[in-house]
């Protein structure tokens, strides 16, 4: 196995899936020679040429909508748009399309297709280029929200994606494109979507979180560990929409305390759907109020204050010693 | 240095073959076989007598809102009357003579109108997307199923409907910049209709003609009266044409007029003059080809009274069987399906949480 980042894991995606498929083709702005403003598509016009690799014009909606299109056709389109941040503009193309042509065709006409995003902050970026909307999507019936939290997930969820019949937004965290490197299979490996992850198993209390948010939660884990000797387990949701509520609801029904970590605002986050599924499935074995640790229901400052707008471990540790202390 | 006109490599050409007074340009007149002549004149025909009775029941109760099509059958046939079965038809919601053209039932337009699901079913032989309601956002979807073609190295055609209200929209022009830039086999049909609801062409652009955005984007445009079944006819058989060949898209401006409201939900005599609608009723598409067909030969009045009388039948038959179908589709529980290939556990506790409600209140009208 390679020690690979996440932005080499999700190139091996890539290039695996279009190796095999000849249907995978990929769209966005500059992921050519350029290979995207990140590199996840370093190389890749190299070996499979510019008519499946596609530099686009410079526009998000005709970029999806022609996904639309393509994967109606039969292709398996996946798209890069270049910051989160600008996918509004294709909004309506996912709300009112994408989402909706295998409900409104009953079946006939399907769009099998990926929009890849970078999203969240804490690398510095500008305005525009930090925020995490996850919610606009997992709101929409229709499709799925995947955010993986690292480079293995990140490269397993990816290939699950492009192989699912329906349309999937992948959310990739900026702040994880290169900040670990971890052991990344060469052969192939997919993880379902839909499925949640417990990265850390503890008796004591629950925390749920996905994205780069699992980082510091982890960590906030391991100093309640090793100060307080307190377990924490921790649960790496993977896919934020559809939810799946069962690997979470069982672990609070042991620990009977939970604490929810995201980087988006916080309310009508995702938050707010996590705890209402705990609250439904394991109410009567809570012990304490539920927590919430998020950004501020602000937009996400400029970067020299970001760092106070993201959840850090320190808030993380708190909010869990709150959580005991009730 | 210094300062000169450009010379641009595409001009826009207005092209009129049969007038309103019935005058023919007999050397632009396009050769069509009689036999076709007939296919596309019943398809007018229907068009027009299945929009009326669409009326009536709208009036009567018997369907919802709907957006009429009276006026522009020519735009619509002469233009999808040269597509192949192989090839795709992408269109936006007042196309609805061409969709029947292409092969949608009557029953499904009246199911659809009726608020059920079923009606945007696309038959199994049939590779066209269902009617678009976003303005313009389906023109991009025209592209990357031409894209899609393209690259699977097919000879087929993609021909996308929209209103001139559209050209406002971002997706129109991102549309046409990117067919321009890959050269895919997609047509462009504007049905300059000359009223998106109640905003006039002159307040929508102030640009001289539609045809002339094509320019801009590097792509053949053209004008024609849309009233006109032979102009529109003879321009998209250039266009189809250039497509098939690997020439890339075309822009055809379709200049008609909405004789109607822009939908039952509206009064046009609110916004716009009722002179206005009486000059564009002399220009009658339907009329205009029926004498030219009369004058040619190659359909005679009793013909015409046959087909009057076929399509009528027709009509019938279609609002008799969607009726009974409809008394067949009250299952509210079938709004579950199909909105994944495989239903998430969530989902499915929210099904079983209606099927619990509708025991409990068995007999209630679950209907609409």
């Amino acid at each position: 196995m390679a020690k690979m980042t996440m932005v080499e894991a999700l190139n091996l995606a890539l290039r695996q899936e279009m190796e095999k498929d000849d249907s995978v083709v990929l769209l966005g702005q500059d992921i050519g020679l350029d290979g995207g403003v990140f590199r996840v598509t370093d190389h890749l016009v190299d070996q499979f040429g510019s008519d499946r690799v596609v530099d686009t014009p410079l526009a998000e909606s005709a970029i999806v909508g022609m996904a639309v299109g393509m994967a109606i056709y039969g292709l398996k389109p996946v798209c890069e748009i270049q910051f989160s941040g600008f996918s509004y503009q294709n909004f309506h193309q996912l709300e009112n399309h994408a989402a909706r042509m295998r409900w409104r065709t009953r079946g006939r006409l399907t769009v099998p297709m990926v929009m890849r995003a970078p999203y969240g902050g804490g690398v510095r970026a500008l305005e525009h280029h930090a925020e995490s909307r996850e919610v606009y999507w997992a709101h929409t019936p229709g499709l799925k929200m995947v955010i993986p939290s690292g480079p293995r997930n990140a490269r397993a969820l990816l290939v699950s994606a492009i192989r699912d019949p329906d349309p999937v937004i992948f959310y990739e965290a900026k702040a994880l494109y290169r900040a670990f490197r971890e052991e990344v299979p060469e052969e192939e490996e997919s993880f379902p979507i839909g499925k949640a992850n417990i990265a850390r198993k503890g008796d004591d209390l629950t925390i749920i979180s996905y994205g780069a948010m699992l980082r510091p939660t982890l960590e906030a884990a391991e100093e309640l560990q090793t100060k307080e000797g307190i377990e924490a387990e921790v649960i790496d949701l993977l896919t934020i929409s559809p939810l799946e509520d069962s690997t979470m609801v069982e672990s609070v029904k042991k620990t009977g305390r939970a604490v929810v970590v995201h980087e988006a605002p916080r309310s009508f986050g995702p938050g707010a759907e996590i705890v209402t599924r705990l609250l439904e499935g394991a109410f009567y074995y809570l012990e304490a109020p539920i927590e919430r640790v998020t950004g501020f229901d602000l937009i996400i400052p400029y970067f020299s204050r970001e760092k106070s707008y993201i959840p850090s471990v320190q808030r993380i540790a708190t909010a869990a010693r709150r959580t005991l202390n009730n | 240095m210094g300062r000169k006109r450009l010379a641009l490599t595409n001009d826009i050409d207005y092209l009129s073959i049969l007038d309103e007074n019935g005058k023919l340009d007999s050397e632009l007149e396009p050769d069509i076989v009689n036999e076709e002549h007939l296919r596309i004149f019943q398809a007018i025909l229907l068009g027009r007598r299945f929009d009326e009775r669409m009326l009536d029941l709208q009036r009567q109760g018997r369907i919802g809102t709907f957006p009429p099509i009276k006026g522009q059958e020519a735009s619509q046939i002469g233009a999808v009357a040269l597509l192949r079965d192989s090839d795709w038809l992408v269109p936006a919601f007042r196309e609805t003579a061409a969709e029947i053209m292409r092969g949608r039932s009557m029953e499904s337009i009246l199911l659809y109108y009726n608020g059920y699901n079923e009606g945007t079913i696309i038959p199994d032989n049939q590779k066209d997307l269902p009617m678009s309601v976003p303005v313009a956002s389906q023109i991009i979807h025209a592209v990357g199923l031409g894209w899609a073609a393209k690259y699977r190295q097919t000879d087929e055609v993609t021909m996308t409907f929209f209103g001139d209200g559209a050209t406002s929209e971002g997706d129109f022009h991102e549309g046409m910049n990117c067919a321009a830039v890959y050269k895919v086999p997609v047509i462009f049909v504007c049905q300059n209709n000359q009223w998106a609801i109640s905003v006039p062409l002159s307040k929508q652009t102030h640009s001289e003609t539609l045809a002339q955005k094509a320019l801009a984007y590097g792509m053949p445009g053209i004008q024609v009266d849309g009233n006109d079944i032979l102009s529109v006819y003879a321009a998209t058989a250039e266009a189809v044409e250039r497509a098939r060949s690997g020439g890339g898209p075309t822009f055809i401006e379709c200049v008609t007029y909405r004789i109607m409201m822009h939908t039952t939900a509206d009064d046009p005599k609110k916004y716009r003059q009722e002179g206005e609608v009486e000059l564009w009723k002399k220009k009658d598409p339907l009329l205009r080809y029926q004498n030219y067909l009369l004058k040619k030969n190659v359909l005679t009045e009793g013909d015409l009274a046959d087909f009057e009388d076929e399509i009528k039948l027709k009509i019938q038959a279609a609002i008799d069987q969607a009726e009974l179908q409809m008394k067949d589709l009250g299952d509210p529980l079938d709004m579950f399906d199909h909105l994944y290939a495989e239903m998430p556990p969530s989902l499915q506790a929210q099904k079983n949480e209606l099927i619990r409600e509708l025991e409990n209140s068995e007999g209630e009208d679950h209907h609409g």
